[in-house]
């Protein structure tokens, strides 16, 4: 029964990034409905910034946080105003092929320059260390991970549905040329958004660095399980792709307990099921 | 009686065209290097591979003795299917003769059955299986540098025999984690240890944690790390979060590469034990060659161990061919050959390559130094002990390859 409490725990922990990374996912899809095959590939950016700021800079781990969002972001705003703005009103195919092509060649950049295992990145000496629960060690780190991540997607969630730049958002994704007549720039609006977008994914790639390798291929090997999360919560639906995150996480966990061979499938299998019996994702709506 | 003259002039100008042909020998060469080019083993052996053969091939002389000699490169992605279907084409289409490096003990397998169809050579240098000069030998391979069987009695022996008696198995669910798993299983009960429990992980899995608490909770006093690369490194830098060296327990990296103690970096990896056949800063030969390969790669990476066994691999290859006066274009000859010649290159001394494709040369044992230690970028190990290559590897008696019952 302890075993089984600090596989839950464990599996919160990874659901935090599914979480982060999904939400991204979900914001840019469902405001500018684009599918972001970069997404994995800007979450590795997010942490070579960092990983960059202390080697080079010698900036910290807590000034990162903030930092390497921002500067990745900035990456992502000049690619939606050059590249990405051009495919509005197309198929979603042409999205998905242009930024997979974009995650290709950010990746392969990389590679070239730091080969395929990676850096190391040191957990930040305020949070070192770890308690005992009595059920397991938990490592003071993955702790914070969960809580920060937490307050992260709630505080997006309300930026989103509760407040009046939200509801513009809304309103310019469902009639823009409505909201452009409410003297409202309806262009740069969606670029901010794929920059917040763009920016929690940097975020991620930040809180990940310490607990993995800084390396070209975090994101690619992360982002294929992200997609399922988005799938099964419902394309676009915020609260829906947090809770999915979370609770997808939590099984994987379970499943590294009892059958640990099929936890690299068991996130599949459940979209399969999902997608036969509820098409739209557990909170999504009917288009 | 003009016209018999004629005749005869014509077959005899045929017959010396033909003679003329089977005395100047072929001398043209094609090698595939066949690696994971971009995925968690891309750095032990993938381009760093391939530009070791090419140095072979350089350092042989061949060329300016008017051989042509051609190196190709091939990315498995860590897939039997892929890598098999590179093989064939390579064989069928581009007429390579020799294929070299192939880590991934279950792409290697895979890819051994097609250059023994295709009678092509083989020389493995990246892939941990015994099998390949066990139960699946076969007279197109040589297999260098390490197997499962040298880590299980180098690296496990030491720690069973320094009182780690109790294991739990983390285990890359592959060929390659089986076959060391079975092998270190097989030396820790016949020193008097005992297998306790393990896990058996997905191939690239970026978060052990789940599988940590579980060893932790099992209380064996050696955790024995049955993968490799991108796995390892994520083992050790998560066990060392979870406080499991603290905790008393002490982890068994059965097989580590320079670049994987590069990736975890000293602080995590200090005091770390392990095995391995060649380490760069073991003599001035391996410096020299070091730093010339150092200096040809994008990120500056020193050569592993696999990369090491690709040069000297390809040397001895070529070396059985000059000895032939040409490339019969023939594996089974091609490797007869170079078992009958005995091994010698700057990377690895002296040794021999067995019957069953076996080569035997010396193992290490290192100790990962303290950052305190550490002189410069890839000042990492420290020589613990040496063990000669013919305790370190399968004793032919012992060997289930079906070469030796001819």
């Amino acid at each position: 029964m302890q075993a089984l409490y600090a596989q839950l725990l464990v599996g919160l922990i990874n659901g935090s990034f599914y979480a982060l990374l999904s939400l991204g996912l979900a914001v840019i899809f469902g405001m500018l409905n684009i599918i972001n095959f970069a997404h994995g590939a800007l979450y590795m950016m997010g942490a070579f910034v960092a990983y960059f700021l202390l080697n080079l800079g010698g900036i910290n781990y807590w000034w990162a946080l903030l930092i390497a969002p921002v500067v990745v972001g900035v990456f992502g705003m000049i690619l939606e105003r050059t590249m990405l703005q051009w495919l509005t009103g197309l198929d979603h195919l042409y999205g998905l092929l242009l930024t997979f092509g974009i995650a290709l060649i950010v990746q392969g950049v990389f590679q070239n320059y730091f080969g395929s295992s990676g850096m190391p990145y040191a957990i930040p000496d305020q949070l070192k260390g770890g308690m005992n629960l009595g059920f397991m060690f938990l490592p003071i780190y993955r702790g914070w991970v969960v809580i920060f991540s937490l307050v992260v997607c709630i505080a997006t969630w309300f930026l989103i549905e509760k407040t009046r730049l939200g509801a513009y958002l809304r309103a310019a994704t469902e009639n823009p040329t409505l909201v452009r007549a409410f003297g409202i720039n309806v262009p740069r609006m969606i670029t901010l958004t794929y920059g917040l977008g763009v920016g929690l994914a940097a975020l991620a790639g930040v809180l990940s660095a310490p607990i993995n390798q800084v390396r070209p291929l975090m994101g690619a090997d992360l982002i294929i399980v992200v997609f399922a999360v988005v799938v099964i919560g419902g394309m676009g639906s915020i609260m829906g792709s947090i809770i999915t995150g979370f609770a997808l996480g939590v099984i994987e966990g379970l499943t590294k307990y009892f059958y640990p061979e099929a936890s690299n499938t068991v996130v599949f299998v459940l979209m399969v099921l999902v997608l036969l019996v509820k098409p739209t994702g557990l909170t999504g709506r009917a288009a | 009686m003009k016209k018999s003259i004629a005749s005869f002039l014509l077959g005899t100008a045929l017959a010396v065209t033909t003679a003329g042909a089977a005395f100047a020998q072929d001398k043209t060469v094609k090698i595939g290097a066949l690696s994971d080019q971009s995925g968690l083993y891309a750095d032990l052996g993938g381009p760093g591979s391939t530009l070791a053969a090419q140095m072979a091939v350089e350092d042989s002389g061949l060329v300016a003795k008017g051989w042509k000699i051609d190196i190709i490169s091939g990315d498995h992605q860590n897939k039997p299917d892929i890598g098999t279907a590179i093989a064939r084409q390579w064989f069928d289409v581009d007429k390579v003769d020799i294929i070299v490096d192939v880590p991934n003990s279950g792409v290697a397998l895979a890819v051994n059955n097609v250059i023994k169809e295709k009678n092509g050579v083989y020389i493995n240098s990246g892939a941990a299986t015994s099998d390949l000069t066990n139960a699946q030998c076969s007279p197109n391979t040589v297999h260098w540098t390490y197997d499962t069987y040298m880590l299980a009695h180098t690296t496990g022996q030491a720690l069973v025999k320094a009182g780690g008696d109790t294991w739990f198995f983390l285990t890359a669910d592959y060929a390659f984690g089986a076959a060391l798993e079975r092998d270190t299983t097989a030396v820790v009960t016949a020193n008097g240890g005992k297998v306790i429990g393990g896990v058996k992980h997905p191939l690239n899995t970026p978060d052990f944690s789940s599988f940590l608490l579980q060893a932790q909770a099992s209380k064996a006093k050696i955790i024995g790390l049955a993968n490799a690369g991108g796995d390892t490194t994520n083992s050790i830098k998560q066990a060392a979060e979870f406080g499991i060296v603290k905790g008393g327990q002490k982890l068994a990296a059965l097989l580590l590469f320079l670049t994987d103690v590069k990736a975890i970096g000293l602080e995590t990896a200090q005091g770390l034990n392990f095995t391995e056949t060649f380490y760069w800063d073991m003599n001035d030969q391996t410096r020299a060659f070091s730093k010339k390969f150092s200096e040809k790669m994008k990120n500056g990476a020193m050569p592993t161990m696999v990369q090491a066994g690709v040069y000297a691999g390809v040397r001895h290859y070529l070396k059985s061919l000059e000895a032939l006066g040409g490339n019969p274009h023939d594996g089974v000859k091609v490797v007869e050959k170079m078992k009958s010649i005995p091994t010698e290159d700057d990377l690895f001394g002296k040794g021999e390559i067995q019957p069953n494709g076996r080569t035997i040369h010396s193992a290490y044992l290192f100790e990962v130094k303290k950052p305190s230690e550490s002189k410069g970028p890839w000042d990492f190990y420290k020589l613990v002990g040496t063990v000669p290559g013919d305790q370190a590897f399968t004793p032919l008696s012992e060997s289930k390859c079906a070469l030796l019952k001819k």
